[in-house]
């Protein structure tokens, strides 16, 4: 990092001026981002409680014109003429995939994350060194392999199917992560327990995983939102309709009402609301999940 | 009782074997034949879909104007997509420091990134549509006489829409994470340069921001990484089109996989993928062991 003195030098431009401009320039600029960032949001939202007709006729912004409805969450969720199984199976498959996906990675990761915090065994660094290196591998080079797995197990089209895809690409991250928050646990508190004649597993689940909430915490929120967002993994894993989640959901409305505004922000706004509210209750977590790691790396 | 630490490690490393290490071995493997999603090792083809995908595939790189091709647009989308991640981020996450409804603000640009990148294409498909009483940015145009644009519609314009989406989204990490970097500055550095008789925007310009040289590219890389990764914006927004102006590598992969079957073709655009992918692994790593270092 760069040090104040070999920052460099910053020209004296004489007395400060422009104190009556700045006073609106960064509240102008700042309150004219957030807006841009708002609005498409706002839009969506507000198109979702328009009758097909007033979406149509006026834009969003007319706000008052046409009216409000709540038909078209009605329609999205319930009505027979949208392709089987229609939303309100897609809603309940999303959670079903979604909470399996998020607790077995983090379990699993957890246990190796101590190992790799306070176990000694030969390739140790390098063997974790191998799997910070598949962080970054894209999910696309592994997609036909995968499914040919899955294919020969009978676990394409499967719950289990997708549950172990979204734990064996959620892991490397997951064990990063609580391995550096592990390996911060002081050393004296460990040793202590092991005087004590502690094992592993009592100093585990005792001691480390305890201490360790914070980082799960942060870590369960991510996977969480990660896996309910998720679209690739259900197209390729799933493939069975009545097994779809929301985000293919989607799709399928996409492709059959493409023109239907009214039901399509309807449909898009049913599947943001879990991840919002998850968000906004959570949010001192999410955020200093985000940043722990980058003050880190 | 060696061999006990492999007993809390056996579930992890066998789920990243089968699932990462394995297949990546085995995609390279596919590469190099001819064969569909069911049988994709039907016939050794050694290196044709290499050659077909740099020769002979306008859909992958084309030679001529208008470049808009699947490697061109990658390119594109790292440059320009970083970029605006960064100076959204970099604005947001300083000047938010400065106001009162400084976490309005923030949570506001956050929202995006817990939203499905299909729900977020959804959202941008009703920005951009061309029909005045859908479109926000049509019905704006219409005020002044212009339009309507289409602007998934048309070649020049459609990967600049999409990518304007993907800033949306990403503005969100870029933000949080400069702004905890900006905060973390040693108080000292602006009151002296102030002194000096600095304005404020020299100040951020020569003082803040070298110092916050580290988080940024930490930002950059990771949303190059992105960049490459990406799929679903596009596969939702425009699936590649019009023709094949609006495609990324990324989402070739899947496109030539799973909608023409061609797993041996497919996978060696994974391949590639991977490839360009390389040079930011090898970052990433030395970066994680000199923070392993300290």
């Amino acid at each position: 990092m760069t040090t104040v003195a070999t920052s460099p030098p910053v020209t004296a431009g004489g007395p400060r001026k422009g104190g009556r401009v700045k006073r609106w320039v960064v509240p102008g600029v700042l309150i004219a981002v957030t807006i841009t960032w708002l609005v498409p949001t706002l839009g969506l939202f507000i198109t979702s409680f328009k009758s097909r007709a007033a979406s149509s006729q006026y834009g969003w912004w007319q706000v008052w014109q046409g009216g409000w409805t709540l038909d078209n969450y009605n329609e999205v969720l319930f009505s027979p003429s949208l392709p089987p199984p229609g939303f309100a199976d897609n809603f309940i498959n999303t959670i079903i995939i979604t909470i399996p996906a998020t607790i077995l990675p983090i379990a699993i990761a957890a246990v190796a994350a101590y190992a790799f915090a306070w176990l000694d065994f030969p390739f140790r660094n390098w063997i974790f060194l191998g799997v910070i290196a598949l962080l970054v591998v894209p999910l696309q080079v592994t997609w036909v392999p995968v499914l040919k797995i899955f294919n020969t197990l009978n676990l394409t089209g499967t719950f289990p199917g997708i549950w172990l895809a979204h734990t064996g690409y959620g892991l490397a991250f997951a064990i990063f992560l609580l391995r550096n928050f592990m390996a911060d646990i002081p050393n004296d508190l460990i040793e202590s327990a092991r005087i004590d004649g502690a094992g592993n597993v009592k100093i585990f689940t005792r001691i480390v995983l305890p201490l360790s909430l914070p980082a799960i915490a942060a870590l369960a929120i991510f996977q969480f939102v990660w896996v309910w967002n998720d679209l690739m993994n259900a197209l390729i894993f799933l493939q069975t309709p009545d097994k779809f989640p929301l985000t293919v959901g989607i799709r399928n409305l996409l492709g059959q009402y493409g023109n239907e505004w009214n039901l399509l922000s309807a449909g898009a706004f049913l599947s943001m609301i879990v991840p919002l509210i998850v968000f906004f209750a959570l949010q001192r977590y999410f955020v200093r999940g985000l940043t722990s790691g980058a003050v880190k790396g | 009782m060696r061999w006990r630490p492999w007993l809390w490690l056996a579930p992890a490393l066998i789920l990243l074997a089968v699932f990462l290490v394995w297949p990546v071995i085995r995609t390279i493997w596919i590469s190099f034949h001819s064969g569909s999603i069911i049988n994709p090792t039907r016939e050794f083809v050694g290196l044709e879909n290499y050659q077909e995908l740099f020769t002979n595939d306008p859909a992958f790189i084309k030679y001529d104007l208008p470049p808009w091709s699947a490697l061109f647009n990658s390119a594109l989308w790292v440059g320009l997509f970083t970029l605006g991640v960064i100076a959204f981020g970099l604005l947001v996450g300083v000047l938010a420091d400065k106001v009162k409804y400084e976490k309005t603000a923030k949570a506001i640009v956050f929202l995006p990134l817990v939203v499905s990148f299909t729900a977020a294409s959804v959202v941008f498909r009703l920005v951009y549509s061309t029909d005045p009483n859908i479109g926000l940015i049509n019905a704006m145009l219409g005020l002044i006489g212009f339009g309507p644009v289409a602007f998934l519609g048309e070649p020049n314009l459609v990967n600049f829409a999409i990518i304007g989406a993907g800033i949306w989204v990403w503005t969100a990490l870029s933000m949080t994470i400069l702004a905890a970097s900006y905060k973390a500055l040693p108080e000292e550095t602006h009151e002296a340069a102030a002194v000096d008789g600095a304005s404020e925007w020299q100040v951020f310009w020569r003082v803040s921001l070298p110092q916050m040289k580290g988080p940024i590219i930490v930002v950059a890389v990771t949303m190059i990484i992105n960049a490459l990764k990406a799929v679903d914006l596009v596969l939702i927004m425009t699936t590649g089109g019009p023709g094949f102006s609006s495609r990324i590598v990324g989402f070739t992969v899947y496109w030539e996989i799973f909608n023409n079957n061609a797993a041996g073709y497919g996978s060696a655009v994974a391949v590639v993928l991977l490839v360009m992918m390389a040079p930011l692994m090898w970052w990433q790593m030395r970066q994680i062991r000199a923070a392993e270092a300290r």
